[in-house]
């Protein structure tokens, strides 16, 4: 970790400074024939740095960050597995990176393949044969196929449908993406077990059901038990179920949301399947819908035509949710780690994973309150005991302390239905070792914890920054270096 | 397996800690009726070398642009510098996630408040978020935006706008309460005038257009104003370089693709996309905002901010449902920002002007002329032929070869017959000119060439 500050690039910039450069430029030749309101008067007030310093700048900025790569990083909800650095060098080939979206079909024949063939290989891993590339990341999918659901709905003449049911438990960009999709939002509430609650979700269903949206496994990495159940319940009100897919990593190879009454789901690529989104993004939300559905999905898609693979559009599409063909080389990414594991990799993915967070479970369950201490899929939702929040201890400060201690935190207060929340995903490609070590750290915490240590306000006190003043940061706002 | 470290070894204890027999007893949560029986029907496994092999083998299925590229259309084939690949692929960036523990993430935190504040002085604008997934997107939750600041239902886009940025807002649009209306192009570019009134949300305008014209956007900006509706410009921000910013005229949303702003084409994905506003409006933009504050020492520290606006607070009250944004590629964007500094994307603007110009005089000698001769254009320009065949011969010719572009209108505009766009950048050499001149007197006036 770099310690030391840094400097914005605004207050290293020194006039006259170069580095990138162009020759042939003439200010005068390109401006002659413009009115003057066309024109600025001077170029826009970047910062000027060169090479070396530029260089150093981002380096060093790289080193204020915890990373897969560098730390352990068990976020819950988010898959933070190891990105495979062969794919990295896939995707640097310019037979990928040098396409223009709008080559003819026949120069781009082995982009539309890649598009084709990843996209029947995520139809058959989910069971739902329609499948999408285009959503650029989860919530952009969930709200693709809310769209789905609508045009759907429209085409049964049922546009009196307006509700969704999503459970307590749900992430925010379901009921998000509703609001978006012009639908309104049911909550449906969790059981005693964290599972939802099929006597609360029978009580909303009615003639002004849409449809239903459910994470399995669920955001408390739980199997929703009596998923066939509500798919039938749902189906029969006339609803269709939506499956938030970012927890795909720990069923894949094992069931298909498919066979057990899904009809339409996400897949985040960027967690599920490995692609690196460093800093929020890029990611990748396919969605994969039954047969029925397949007309509504956007356009364009990919077919195998007599010559060969063409963009076309879907025969009742939604329309287009944004530009081009998809986020493409995150598309190459996700294909080429498929195509490395193969089914039986896929499936060794789910085991492994599962199996390591019930291994983490097990072994800090004596120390931490698991409210659902049962075998979990590859998460599962700790939170402090009631000795540590008595002793003024709260969710934030282990946080804090897991940072300290090396370890970028779990996903915290988050899902909502369990108060101070830690929710720990390891993933597969942990080892072991790793996962002891971890193991290790939560007990010293919690040990830290029980005691009402004082210095686990402080944490964390090795990084660049201690705790940083999120209030401040709204009253007096600073969001850019020109308005301060 | 690959990518998985433990062993059978390392396995069997750890089953033995969680007290199951075998990998099976973790899953028995899932209905037996619906668990696989059988292994999924894809592809063996490869290994390292025969995937690298396999992909290789993909991508040659593909041409490439080996240089000479005059396709635009929203999408640029500008060039990078290499400390952009370099720097971006550094793997503490590549593999950290969204920025959510501030002090174990100062690194991209300080990047994206970098990148926020580079991308507002492009726009001319005050505030500027962490990204959107692209230019379409952000555009459409810029109208969506208006609708909610302004309490109003009525959207009026340019026809000029790209189509599929069009495209885009009517999909996100049908299914809210809202009227969107399209304003026509007289003279390639857009006519507003009648249709902003006292209903409107927004005014939406691309700059340049679509044909590659310049919009009188301060105009745009005026007659909104009048009406308190909210002027939303979509921005190709290489332009800037030279041309005046649109926030500067008096918009109050600019959005755009980063493309231009060191990204491969990439076949059109993944880029970013970019959401400028005024500061009074920040409690209604979509997207991650990082912001300064200080640490518990008074440090500065920067850190995520204005949450409450944010899907995973506000639930369905939310300015938006993005959670995962661009990050990375905003990242190459920041980078490509700093490293070109005014003078140098001034330069990029200038020569991919001044070679946009060249191409209009040697064009003009093969006899094709511009489709809209009284408007300025800046790096893309549209020309008018014959007709649809002609241009389908004219862009035959250009690859065969070996050189892209032409870009037909008619596939958007049923009127535009004999109409295409070509772009030029600073990669477009003098003498890539001579080559298209050449091949266009060859398609055009085959009897002099
Ligand atoms: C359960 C769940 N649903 C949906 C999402 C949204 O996905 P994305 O961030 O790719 O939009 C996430 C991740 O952030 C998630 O964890």
């Amino acid at each position: 970790m770099y310690l030391a500050p840094v400097q914005l690039l605004f207050e290293e910039s020194r006039p006259g400074r170069r580095n990138w450069q162009t020759p042939g430029a003439d200010r005068g030749v390109a401006t002659a024939d413009l009115p003057a309101h066309m024109v600025r008067e001077k170029a826009p007030a970047l910062p000027e740095l060169g090479e070396l310093d530029l260089i150093r700048h981002f380096t060093r900025l790289s080193q204020k960050n915890y990373a897969i790569s560098t730390n352990f990083y068990p976020l819950g909800s988010c898959t933070m597995k190891y990105n495979p650095v062969v794919n990295e060098r896939i995707a640097a080939d310019p037979q990928w990176y040098n396409l223009h979206p709008y080559q003819d079909d026949d120069t781009v024949q082995g982009a539309l393949e890649l598009m084709h063939n990843l996209a029947a290989d995520l139809g058959e891993a989910t069971g739902l044969p329609g499948v999408t590339l285009h959503p650029a990341a989860g919530a952009h999918g969930e709200l693709t196929a809310l769209m789905v659901l609508r045009a759907w709905l429209d085409d049964q003449g049922q546009n009196q449908r307006r509700k969704i049911l999503i459970p307590d438990s749900a992430h925010g960009t379901n009921p998000a993406s509703c609001t978006l999709a012009g639908f309104d939002v049911v909550t449906v509430k969790s059981n005693d077990r964290g599972l939802c609650a099929v006597s609360d979700l029978v009580e909303h269903l009615g003639d002004d059901t849409a449809g239903m949206m459910i994470t399995n496994p669920s955001t408390l990495g739980l199997f929703e038990e009596d998923v066939v159940k509500i798919c039938g319940l749902v189906h029969e009100a006339g609803g269709k179920v939506y499956m938030d897919g970012a927890n795909f990593n720990a069923i894949m190879g094992i069931t298909r949301p498919g066979d057990f009454g899904i009809d339409m789901m996400h897949l985040n690529l960027h967690k599920t399947f490995s692609t690196p989104h460093g800093g929020g993004g890029p990611g990748s939300g396919p969605i994969c819908v039954t047969e029925e559905l397949t007309k509504y999905l956007p356009t364009p898609s990919v077919i195998q035509g007599e010559n060969g693979f063409e963009l076309s559009t879907p025969e009742s599409s939604i329309g287009r949710v944004r530009g081009f063909h998809g986020n493409f080389l995150v598309l190459v990414r996700a294909y080429a780690y498929m195509k490395r594991l193969g089914a039986e990799g896929i499936k060794r993915v789910a085991e492994n994973a599962v199996l390591n967070a019930n291994y983490i479970r097990v072994k800090v369950s004596d120390h931490w309150r698991v409210p659902f201490d049962r075998i979990c899929m590859h998460e599962f939702v700790a939170r402090p005991t009631k000795e540590m929040r008595e002793a003024g201890i709260h969710t934030i400060d282990i946080a804090k302390r897991l940072i300290e201690l090396g370890y970028h935190p779990p996903t915290v207060y988050f899902p909502l239905v369990v108060a101070e929340a830690i929710m720990i995903e390891p993933t597969e490609t942990e080892s072991k070792e790793t996962l002891d070590a971890f193991i290790e750290a939560l007990i010293q915490v919690a040990k830290e914890a029980a005691a009402g240590e004082d210095f686990l306000h402080q944490a964390p006190r090795n990084m660049p920054v201690s705790r940083v003043d999120e209030a401040k940061a709204v009253k007096d706002p600073q969001l850019c270096f020109r308005c301060q | 397996m690959p990518y998985i470290q433990n062993s059978d070894a390392d396995r069997s204890e750890m089953l033995a800690a969680v007290g199951v027999k075998s990998i099976a007893d973790l899953f028995t949560s899932i209905p037996e009726e619906v668990r696989l029986n059988e292994s999924l029907n894809l592809s063996a496994g490869l290994s390292e070398d025969q995937l690298m092999r396999h992909m290789q083998e993909l991508s040659s299925g593909n041409q490439a642009s080996a240089g000479v590229n005059f396709l635009g259309g929203g999408i640029y084939d500008h060039s990078w510098p290499t400390t952009v690949d370099h720097l971006m692929s550094r793997s503490e960036f590549l593999t950290a996630y969204t920025p959510y523990q501030p002090e174990c993430s100062q690194g991209t935190l300080q990047a994206i408040y970098e990148f926020q504040s580079m991308i507002a002085e492009l726009c001319g604008c005050e505030i500027a978020n962490a990204s959107m997934y692209d230019g379409a997107s952000a555009a459409a939750e810029a109208a969506m935006m208006a609708m909610s600041q302004t309490r109003r239902k009525k959207v009026i886009v340019s026809a000029a706008m790209h189509p599929e940025t069009r495209e885009t807002i009517h999909t996100y649009l049908k299914h809210i309460d809202a009227e969107m209306v399209e304003a026509p192009i007289v003279d390639g570019v857009t006519d507003f005038s009648g249709l902003i009134d006292d209903k409107t949300a927004a005014v939406m305008v691309q700059q340049p257009n679509f044909f590659g014209n310049i919009e009188d956007i301060a105009a745009v900006a005026e007659a909104a104003k009048e009406v308190k509706a909210l002027s939303v410009a979509s921005l190709y921000p290489v332009a800037t370089g030279i041309l005046a910013s649109p926030g500067k005229q008096g918009i109050d949303i600019v959005v755009g693709d980063g493309q231009s702003l060191g990204v491969p084409m990439a076949f059109g994905g993944p880029s970013f996309g970019f959401f400028a506003a005024q500061q009074k409006s920040v409690r209604k933009l979509p997207g991650r905002l990082v912001g300064i504050s200080n640490d518990t020492e008074g440090r500065r520290a920067f850190t995520l901010t204005f949450q409450t606006r944010e899907q995973h607070i506000r639930r369905e009250k939310a300015t938006s449902n993005i959670c995962t944004n661009n990050a990375l590629i905003a990242l190459r964007g920041c980078i490509h920002m700093a490293a070109l500094g005014p003078q140098g994307l001034e330069e990029v603007a200038c020569v991919s002007r001044q070679r946009a110009l060249e191409m209009v005089e040697l064009l003009d000698l093969a006899g094709i002329r511009r489709a809209f001769p009284d408007q300025h254009f800046f790096n893309e320009v549209c020309f008018q032929v014959d007709n649809d065949e002609m241009v389908a011969l004219f862009k035959q010719n250009l690859r065969a070869q070996g050189v892209q572009g032409v870009l037909a209108m008619s596939a958007w505009y049923d009127d535009m017959d004999g109409c295409f766009t070509l772009a030029c950048t600073e990669r477009t050499m003098p003498e890539d000119l001579i080559a298209l001149s050449t091949i266009a007197r060859q398609t055009f006036i085959p009897e002099v060439a």
